[in-house]
């Protein structure tokens, strides 16, 4: 495989190339019409200018923000908000030219500097990119980029001088934890379900007698045989039900770099003993659906899937169930209850998936990032890993870093770095000259974090101290203009719809606490609702079944824990402090402002305001439905609300 | 859109030979007439073998699937925590307003279905509305008026060719 690489490499020497992200985010900005106006030029300048250039379209850089993005590479010259008419000037200026186009590069918005190449760009130059290295310069659609650049070195690294328990050892020394939220040591995961099909491995021959045996020997020929009966061991499962409102990493791993999760599953499957693996994969994401399968086909190809891999004797083959839109199925037994094809409800553990899983067989369930890093560790070794973080969450994370911030997008960072760090030197702070009020980490399990903990370290431990949980790494800002009482109904809303109605707890007790953040909303507060909401959220933390109900309650507790003052304003004052509650507001017309251009009255849905052309206008408050749109189509700020 | 039993058929046998399950051939049931007909229900049981109870759980249990024909052009309100904080519960409020529809709701014309959608994971350009899976960000209550005006304006062209 290594002479493999080398011939791959020099086949494919460092060719310039442009590289314009192909993801999910710049595809709605426009990228595929950019990507096709660089080949045509590039079609055309190669005949009159001899251009030899590539244009790549990768996965996505992260940078979603300034969309579509555009690297000339190996100069590394980085271009924002790139629209297929900038293409010429790029193709001229840049790449014939040797010369930037300063109106397309990024600009600092503190010191208004424009910078030229994209690792001086602030929100790239302060993160430690591992698992989205490859991202902006690998063709997902080519497994044969992935070789060249060290891809699958770590696999056979893996079978050709590891055994499977020294896998398990190297992956515990690393210290990787699972990715997905919940943060349990992989590489102890790895041994129980390891163990667990050593067990059934041996019961499986005890059961077969050794008449059957011995014709199963000669038939060794026959992979159907086999296969079925390896079939029958145990599995692995990548977790890549991403159903956290706002983060969106699991998708783009699996868009930009889908060889690496591969990888990363059959080292894994290798170190458990798994013959059978399968990705388990929103529906949403169509391109990542898209990406993966070609993926497996190729892999397949290579004899990297498939039997015998690599001369090692072992057998691996992946499939793709999609996932149908629950929330809960991200929880590994109503994962498991969904491929096996019944409704997504979990199921009481023990025993674990690791004892009894899906088809009741041993199953490791790891999320989409814990697999990407597995050829990471393997290849450069559990001690240069373990190196990166804390001295108990190691490595790095990736957050989508959403919401009011100035620069949107993926971000790895090293464990252990600060929030402030994060939002700020990263993300560039929040725009319009807002203020901070919280960071919102781990979606609708997870809790805000207020400006005063800014700079508390990003682990596993700290965050769960403040109430909140690493979760699958979104992370959603939120300025003075977001109400944390709305904010949190809205959670609640959300996991009230996605609870599955199996037990009580969650059932019964979300919808109750939804009832109750919807009428402190609604203006209609009672004295002791904060009360009531904290003691009913502690009970159905500890009563519920599984994971989405025991978590469900932490964005309301940990929003009363840091705001209660809001909820105050709520329910005694009866006030919105953030002026989001529709029922706690009123609109209102300033008289000096409004200069009677009738546009709100036009755009008003419910007819309520009332005036004249070149007169000051009304707004009557019964009819009024707090819709925003006057507010939104007024030119004069003539709207206020209170 | 005209229900067939040996179309329905097909899709199950394809399935059951590439050893998929039932909600994989649900799935594809769904995507063939976008909405899971009482017939589709009944084959899938028999063919697989299931209790018609468990297959009608499945079927509701998963927000993917509708017991219920679906219009002829579908509108996706991202509600993705992003999305909210940037605005979206005025643009789902607005078409509400507009198609006089709850999310989930198929106008009378049968022209428009309303949805929501958890998190569409493209949160730098939010609120996002996806129109025929043709996404629109940083949308506006204006913006979101000028969708609807568009896609009418397409649809009667386009029956007006049908007619003539």
């Amino acid at each position: 495989m290594q002479t493999w690489r080398a011939n791959l490499v020099a086949a494919n020497p460092n060719r310039p190339y442009i590289s314009v992200c192909g993801g999910t985010g710049c595809r709605v900005y426009g990228s595929e019409r950019v990507w096709n106006a660089f080949r045509d030029e590039i079609a055309r300048q190669r005949i009159q200018a001899a251009l030899d250039y590539d244009v790549k379209v990768t996965g996505c850089h992260g940078f979603c923000e300034k969309g579509p993005l555009v690297v000339i590479r190996p100069r590394n010259v980085f271009y924002a908000r790139v629209q297929p008419d900038d293409v010429p000037a790029i193709v001229n200026e840049t790449i014939l030219g040797g010369t930037t186009i300063p109106r397309l590069l990024y600009t600092d918005p503190q010191s208004g500097e424009k910078i030229e190449h994209e690792h001086d760009v602030p929100f790239y130059k302060h993160q430690y990119r591992l698992i989205l290295d490859q991202n902006g310069d690998l063709d997902p659609a080519n497994i044969d980029e992935y070789i060249a650049r060290g891809g699958y070195a770590a696999l056979e690294k893996a079978f050709s001088t590891m055994l499977p328990e020294q896998v398990i050892a190297e992956i515990k020394t690393a210290g990787l934890r699972g990715r997905g939220g919940a943060g349990f040591p992989t590489g102890v995961k790895w041994q129980i379900a390891h163990e667990q099909i050593q067990k059934s491995k041996f019961k499986i021959q005890n059961l077969i007698p050794s008449s059957s045996r011995q014709a199963l020997s000669e038939v060794e020929g026959s992979p159907s045989e086999i296969c079925h009966l390896q079939s029958e061991i145990g599995y692995v499962i990548c977790n890549a039900d991403e159903g956290d409102p706002g983060a969106y990493m699991d998708r783009s791993i699996m868009e930009g770099n889908p060889h690496r999760v591969l990888e990363g599953m059959i080292i894994g499957a290798y170190a458990i003993g798994a013959p059978q693996g399968y990705v388990y994969i929103r529906n949403e994401y169509p391109l990542a659906v898209k990406h993966l399968r070609r993926a497996i086909e190729q892999a397949e190809a290579y004899g990297l899937l498939g039997e015998n891999i690599l001369g090692s004797g072992f057998d691996f083959s992946v499939k793709i169930k999609l996932g149908s839109g629950a929330f809960v199925c991200g929880e590994e037994t109503a994962l498991i209850a969904s491929i096996e094809g019944r409704a997504g409800e979990p199921r009481p553990r023990p025993p674990f998936p690791a004892e009894s899983g899906l088809w009741g067989k041993p199953t490791n369930i790891n999320n989409v990032k814990t697999w990407a890093a597995v050829p990471i560790i393997i290849a450069q070794g559990a001690a240069s890993y373990a190196n990166i973080g804390t001295p108990t969450s190691k490595g790095t994370m990736i957050f989508s870093v959403v919401g009011k911030v100035a620069n949107t997008g993926l971000v790895e960072v090293p464990m252990g770095i600060s929030l402030h760090k994060l939002i700020y030197d990263i993300a560039g702070g929040i725009p319009n000259g807002k203020k901070f009020k919280a960071a919102q980490i781990g979606g609708p399990s997870g809790g805000c974090i207020p400006a005063e903990h800014l700079d508390t370290p990003i682990d596993y431990e700290s965050l769960k101290g403040l109430g909140a949980i690493m979760g699958s790494g979104g992370l959603v800002v939120a300025d003075e203009t977001t109400c944390m009482v709305d904010f949190a109904r809205y959670f609640m809303t959300f996991t009230q719809e996605e609870s599955c109605g199996k037990c009580v707890p969650c059932r019964v007790g979300t919808r109750v606490m939804l009832t109750i953040l919807e009428r402190i909303c609604a203006g209609a507060g009672r004295p002791d609702d904060t009360e009531y909401l904290w003691h009913l959220g502690e009970k159905i933390k500890l009563a519920s079944l599984c994971g989405l109900g025991q978590t469900a309650p932490n964005p309301v507790l940990s929003t009363i824990r840091y705001f209660r003052d809001e909820y105050r304003a709520h329910i005694f004052d009866k006030k919105c402090p953030a002026k989001v509650c529709k029922g706690l507001i009123t609109y209102s017309i300033i008289a000096d402002k409004c200069s009677g251009c009738m546009v709100c009255l036009r755009n008003c849905p419910t007819n309520a305001v009332t005036g004249v052309k070149q007169q000051v206008h009304s707004i009557d408050a019964a009819k009024c439905t707090r819709c925003g749109m006057c507010a939104s189509v007024c030119k004069f700020d003539a709207v206020a609300v209170n | 859109m005209r229900v067939h039993i040996d179309e329905i058929n097909d899709i199950i046998r394809r399935e059951m030979q590439n050893d998929g399950s039932p909600i994989s051939a649900l799935e594809n049931i769904q995507a063939r007439y976008r909405y899971l007909p009482p017939e589709a229900l009944i084959l899938v049981s028999a063919r697989f073998g299931m209790p018609l109870s468990q297959v009608y759980s499945a079927a509701t249990f998963y927000p993917v699937f509708s017991l219920k024909p679906k219009g002829k052009h579908s509108l996706h309100v991202c509600m993705g925590t992003a999305c909210h904080v940037r605005g979206s519960p005025q643009i789902l409020d607005r078409l509400q307003t507009k198609l006089g529809v709850k999310p989930g709701g198929t106008t009378r014309d049968r022209l428009f279905t309303l949805e929501t959608v958890n998190c569409l994971g493209a949160c730098a350009l939010g609120p996002i509305v996806v129109a025929d899976g043709e996404y629109s960000g940083q949308m506006t209550a204006q913006k979101a008026d000028g969708l609807l005006k568009k896609i009418t304006r397409t649809a009667t062209k386009d029956t007006q060719v049908v007619r003539s």
